[in-house]
């Protein structure tokens, strides 16, 4: 229940914490604090030097960036579910974003972590892959951005590289159908399993939770659809390509089970009859 | 050690903490503010549920650090002049409690709900409560407290 | 309030006196207490479940910042006069294994201390824990009641062949011939799961130390300070009378506080060895490991019947795994339950046989019902399985085999004193509507929706109230089932009751002041309920097994009437009356016929000053009463619940929640529902979410609040109570125990709905717990 000791250090901008980052080997940004802090007061995470990002407060926003939504990376979960702009522009992370853990989660926890964190049992990421969002990062190089669909590397590994921050997240603005269904056994909980639909002009785009080490594209999924299948049928392939863990809350076969329900369900809810 | 300074229950306070130091830690160690409890160590029981400029939070998740320049209230900053607050006072009145060690942290949770979403229906308790667990009460009379609390 | 009119608290939903500090943040758990001095401890533990202890070094630890001392059991074994006490050898063939506090030779099982760290700051003690270095020779572990059985099966004491710890067993009338001669048998078996207790507070101590005298004072969360401070003199062998124990706001326990526990006899010592305070606090993660776990038990139980489904006769056959030691009542769990396997119904015959298996687990323990829940569980489901075969509805086969007349001899042996199961059937059904229930559910189930509904019952009855002294002794149970308590008058008119049970959030102080407010015609408000420190309160038997109100309350009532009587002495003597021309009304003695008179208030003033009390009479108006019941408590009902299940995903959600409950008379009907409620959840997570998990080497996989399922507010539904009442014919207040009821007769109600739900398909079985793989698992399984 008490992290091992640390240094810590408040960036007052971006460049600082950049620079901050490049001060010692196993330095970690401290964002919320939702995703770091319980593995360090378990002693699973034990950083020499924490850099908190908390206070940079001008990467707190959500704002309208024409054809896209562009949202801080510490934009707080609460923040998002309570946006008016993303519930017109793209409720869908609105929506998911108030599945994530609990109220006292998301008063504190940020996209920015959230996605950073690379948790595959985590919500925003597989919203954010359905999206085909784009990520901008910040490192001592200055500003690249990386979509999506390339930065979820390997179970909590992601492109980020170790003196990167994620500054910014930008998604689409959705004119047709979206959900979000997360299967969990308690409401606090992460997700058993959970499927994230988004439907743009190019079709629709579906985005599991929880069937892999990194959130995963149900590329099946879309391409039966995009090949004129039926829901039922384009569902039943959604755990083609996964691999799912085996815990307490599911078996790998279950969760196998699972994604295709779940899939035939947000499919039904984000598809207009 | 760091000294912070933040504002607790109302009142400007100074304290040289470890950055180590859980809020909770804090709290309860070093300003002697014990009504904030520990119930686990994986932030999944909302014992240690504050508010933090007025909102919940989970303060065995936030290091004490991280509480520079804001502002908590704890479950002894509530009561206002000897009176209870009305979430309090109908915790009392509807028996919302039992041990009383979730108490805080479920009594802070509800004042936090009732500040976002005034007249929640009895689902958007049972919902804005799934970070606070209790073991005594079955969450019934916890649930009628806080609809009667949000009537009051 | 006129003298003459009656009060009545008791009935009355009085909002509870506890709640103020509670609800300001005054509480006074253990952790929130602190000494000048004070150091902290911090237990290394096994991450083996079995495994030899080659070494243990503990010069780095020894050597790191802020550390004052690094233990080992060797290092403390002089102190330990004895093991951990074990209070129920309940059989001649028992096994009985020395339970060192620090493992001596070996771990045992994941989570057993190995040493223990003493430092300035509970930070520095945790730092250096992870410095001590013990080398393992790891073993194989055994974790399934089953395998252990089994012949080659790793042995977890070498004392126990076979890993049997012993066989308990009861019968009564025909057996054999009531099975030879059935129309119908069922023959079943269920898994009762492993069980967390998970009290909200985890365990702490602190111990406080005055070497100038030897005094020991010991703040433990727990329920039981009595019976610990008894501990204490036997391992310690410390005098009873130099250890006071206080257990002050304690953040539930639900048995897992019914203890005494390892780290109560390492702290101890090591505040004595040292000169100075000690804290320990159990962080959940250690809780979930150190702390007993509850249930764990394989039940075989078959039904003699008759064809149109009249039982005949029940023969159970459990295993009970106890985990790695015996805990204070561990072998006893079973026998609480045993007599209760056949429910409420009128058989003929009785068998009944238990055999206690030691595995590489966590010691089990008494957890909330303790026993019954299994025997309810049990015959609750034998009874549904019974239905099916001889084709009748649950609500029919129930009313067939009531037992309708009162007092009753179970055909186990012990006699129920009242109840009236068919008008808690009767008003469930109301409440629910039944009809229309079954009439949507055949809709569903006609139209094939993806969710379909079950409606569960169970009728349950429990003996609780622990206990009559004697039949604890017949038993071998090593304590008392007696309670005591004082009533004090003081002189200015407020009253303090001096208890020997220990609430920890049963609200005893609020329905305790009721009835003696009632009693002695004080107000609430004027009576003090003084608790959980043995030098406040030097005699008890602590609060557990249901039985504050029916053993406790009935003490207490008995108190206040030897204080009333010696108040109308002195009433008499000062009013210059014979006592018979007293009339006792709303706390008033008056002359009957004139307007004299004098309040117990008044009495006791002059009980105090003593200027003129009757001649030979002791100043001072108070009393002591030690009750020892006649029985136990039966409380009964009927609880239902009605489930969906999703067909899909194997999701069950619980709609409704109806539980009528017959717990006698009623002191404060809010305390009441209260513990209706809080049993009633406790019981559904059994039934859908809670299980604790090992692996195959005897890891813990569920050993966190992540993990291991404790519900929100979010995955329950408000509960749809009443009540029936049978006054208990056993005690002048007529009340009955109501701390279990809840635990002991949700879980069957759920896996009976689930199993409902799930009947079109052919679905006959269900374990526990019910979780959506498991439902979807069964599904897959009957499509095959
Ligand atoms: C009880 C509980 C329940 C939860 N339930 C869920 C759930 O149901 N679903 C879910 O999705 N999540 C859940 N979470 C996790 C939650 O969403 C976290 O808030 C989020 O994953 C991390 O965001 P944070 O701001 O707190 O990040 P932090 O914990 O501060 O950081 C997380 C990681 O990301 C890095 N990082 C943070 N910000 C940046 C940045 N801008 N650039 C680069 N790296 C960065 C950090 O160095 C760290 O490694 C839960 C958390 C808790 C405590
Ligand atoms: S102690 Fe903070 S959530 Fe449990
Ligand atoms: S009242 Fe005891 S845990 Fe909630």
């Amino acid at each position: 229940m008490i992290p091992a000791r640390f240094d810590y250090e408040v960036a007052g901008s971006v460049e600082e914490a950049v620079r901050l980052l490049g001060e010692s080997d196993d330095a970690k940004l401290l964002a919320g604090g939702h995703s770091l802090l319980p593995l360090m007061r378990l002693r699973f995470a034990q950083p020499s030097l924490l850099v908190d990002i908390g206070r940079l407060s001008d990467l707190a926003y959500v704002r309208d960036a024409g054809d896209r939504v562009a949202i801080g990376a510490l934009t707080r979960h609460h923040d998002l579910t309570t946006s008016d702009l993303l519930a017109r522009a793209c409720p869908l992370l609105a929506f998911t974003a108030g599945q994530v853990g609990d109220p006292q989660v998301r008063h504190r926890g940020t996209i920015g972590g959230s996605v950073a964190h690379g948790d595959p049992a985590s919500d925003l990421p597989a919203a954010l892959l359905a999206l085909d969002a784009e990520l901008v990062a910040t490192g001592p190089g200055g500003e690249r951005t990386i979509p999506a669909a390339d930065f979820f590397r390997g179970f909590l590994e992601t492109a980020l590289a170790p003196q990167e921050l994620l500054t910014e997240i930008r998604v689409p603005k959705l004119g047709g159908g979206s959900a979000y269904v997360k299967f969990n056994r308690r409401a606090q909980d992460w997700a058993t399993v959970a499927v994230a639909v988004a439907v743009t002009n190019g079709g629709a785009r579906v985005a599991l939770a929880n069937m892999g080490p990194t959130p995963l594209r149900a590329t099946a999924v879309e391409a039966a659809l995009a090949g004129g299948a039926g829901l039922d049928e384009a569902a039943a392939a959604a755990a083609e390509g996964t691999s799912p863990p085996s815990d307490t809350n599911g078996s790998a076969d279950y969760r196998r089970h699972l994604a295709t329900v779940l899939t035939r369900r947000a499919l039904e809810k984000a598809l207009p009859a | 050690m760091r000294r912070i300074s933040f504002t607790v229950n109302g009142a400007a306070r100074e304290v040289d903490v470890e950055p180590r130091e859980l809020l909770v830690y804090v709290l309860r160690e070093r300003l002697g503010l014990t009504g904030t409890n520990v119930g686990c160590d994986t932030s999944s029981c909302g014992s240690c549920t504050v508010l933090v400029s007025g909102e919940s939070v989970k303060s065995c998740t936030m290091l004490g650090v991280q509480a520079d320049g804001l502002d908590v209230t704890t479950i002894e900053g509530l009561a206002t002049g000897g009176a209870l607050h009305p979430v309090q006072q109908a915790f009392h009145e509807h028996h919302g409690l039992q041990c009383g060690f979730c108490t805080p942290g479920m009594v802070l949770a509800s004042v936090s709900l009732l500040a976002e979403t005034p007249s929640p229906s009895e689902a958007e308790i049972r919902e804005a409560l799934e970070g606070n667990l209790c073991r005594c009460t079955g969450y019934h009379n916890i649930v009628r407290a806080v609809q009667a609390a949000a009537s009051a | 309030m006129a003298a003459t009119e009656q009060r009545s608290y008791v009935g009355a939903p009085v909002p509870r006196k506890e709640d103020a500090r509670l609800l300001t943040g005054q509480g006074t758990f253990v952790d929130n207490l602190s000494r000048p001095g004070m150091l902290h401890a911090v237990i290394v533990r096994s991450p083996h479940a079995h495994a030899r202890i080659v070494g243990i070094d503990t010069s780095r630890a020894a050597a790191a910042e802020g550390v004052v001392a690094v233990y080992t059991g060797e290092d403390l074994k002089s102190e330990w006069q004895a093991g951990l006490p074990c209070f129920w050898p309940v059989s001649e063939d028992i096994v009985m294994p020395t339970h060192w506090p620090l493992a001596l030779d070996k771990a045992r099982y994941a989570g057993d201390g190995v040493a223990v760290v003493v430092a300035e700051t509970r930070a520095l003690a945790k730092d250096a824990a992870e410095l001590v270095d013990v080398s393992y020779e790891v073993l194989p572990a055994v974790v399934d009641i089953e395998e252990a059985l089994a012949d080659g099966a790793p042995l977890v004491h070498d004392e126990a062949a076979g890993n049997r710890c012993y066989t308990w067993s009861l019968a009564a009338g025909e057996v054999e011939k009531e099975f030879a001669d059935a129309a119908v048998t069922v023959s079943e078996r269920y898994r009762q799961q492993r069980l967390i207790p998970a009290a909200m507070e985890p365990r702490a101590l602190l111990v406080d130390v005055m070497p100038a005298t030897g005094d020991v004072t010991v703040y433990s969360s727990t329920q039981i300070p009595h019976i610990m401070r008894t501990a204490f003199t036997l391992v310690l062998g410390i005098p009873e009378a130099k250890v006071r124990v206080v257990a002050p706001d304690v953040g539930g326990g639900f048995g897992s506080k019914v203890e005494v526990y390892a780290e109560d006899m390492i702290v101890v010592p090591i505040a004595r060895r040292l000169g100075r305070p000690v804290k320990w606090v159990e962080e959940r993660s250690e809780a979930c490991l150190a702390t007993i776990h509850g249930r764990d038990v394989v039940q075989h139980i078959e039904l003699a019947a008759t064809a149109e489904g009249k039982i005949r006769a029940v023969r159970v056959r459990l295993k009970a795994a106890m985990g790695s030691y015996l805990q204070a009542v561990t072998p006893g769990v079973p026998l609480l339950g045993a007599w209760l396997y056949g429910g409420c119904y009128d058989l003929a015959a009785y068998d009944f046989l238990c055999t206690g298996v030691f595995t590489t687990t966590t010691p089990t323990d008494a957890y909330r019902g303790a026993g019954r829940p299994e025997a309810t569980y049990a015959i609750e489901r034998a009874i549904d399985a019974l239905a099916r075969k001889v084709g009748k509805d649950p609500v029919e086969i129930r009313r067939l085999n009531f037992i309708e007349e009162f007092p009753f001899t179970l055909a186990s042996g012990l006699e129920v004193d009242a109840g009236d199961f068919h008008a808690a059937l009767d008003r469930a059904l109301e409440i629910l509507d039944y009809d229309t229930v079954r009439k949507e559910q055949a809709e569903r189930r006609a139209s094939g929706a993806t969710r379909q509904l079950g409606v569960g019952f169970s009728t349950y009855i429990e003996m609780c109230g622990l206990a009559p002294s004697r039949i604890l002794g017949a038993l071998n149970y090593g304590g008392g089932g007696w309670e005591s308590m004082s009533i004090r008058c003081l002189p200015t008119g407020t009253v303090q009751i001096v208890s020997g049970t220990t609430p920890h959030g049963q609200g005893h102080a609020t329905t305790f002041a009721q009835i003696v407010a009632d009693k002695l015609g004080v107000d609430f408000d004027d009576v003090e309920f003084l608790f959980g420190d043995t030098a406040v309160s030097p005699t008890g038997f602590d609060t557990y097994g249901s039985r504050s109100l029916p053993v406790g309350g009935v003490a207490l009532w008995h108190a206040s009437e030897k204080v009333v009587a010696k108040a109308k002495a002195i009433a008499a003597h000062t009013l210059e009356a014979a006592e018979d021309d007293l009339e006792y009304a709303g706390g008033r003695f008056a002359v009957r016929g004139t307007d004299r008179g004098m309040t117990v208030k008044e009495c006791a003033f002059a009980a105090w000053h003593a200027h003129n009390l009757p001649d030979g009479m002791e100043p001072g108006l108070e009393a002591q009463h030690v009750y020892d019941p006649p029985n136990f408590s039966w409380p009964s009902g009927c609880h239902i619940a009605l489930v969906e299940v999703d067909t899909q995903t194997g999701a069950v959600f619980l709609d409704r929640y109806v539980a009528v409950d017959d717990v006698g008379r009623v002191v404060n009907p809010l305390v009441v529902d209260g513990q209706v409620h809080g049993g009633i959840a406790q019981g559904v997570a059994q039934a859908l979410w809670e299980e604790a998990v090992y692996d195959s080497d005897g890891n813990l996989a569920t050993g966190s609040l992540l993990s291991y399922l404790v519900p929100s507010a979010a995955e329950l539904p408000s509960y749809e109570t009443d009540r029936t009442e049978t006054p208990s014919p056993t005690n002048p207040l007529g009340v009955k125990g109501v701390g279990e009821t809840g635990a002991i007769a949700s879980t069957p109600a759920v896996i009976n709905a689930v199993i409902d739900a799930l009947a079109p398909y052919g679905i006959t079985d269900m374990d526990m717990p019910a979780s959506p793989e498991r439902v979807w698992r069964a599904l897959q399984e009957v499509a095959k």
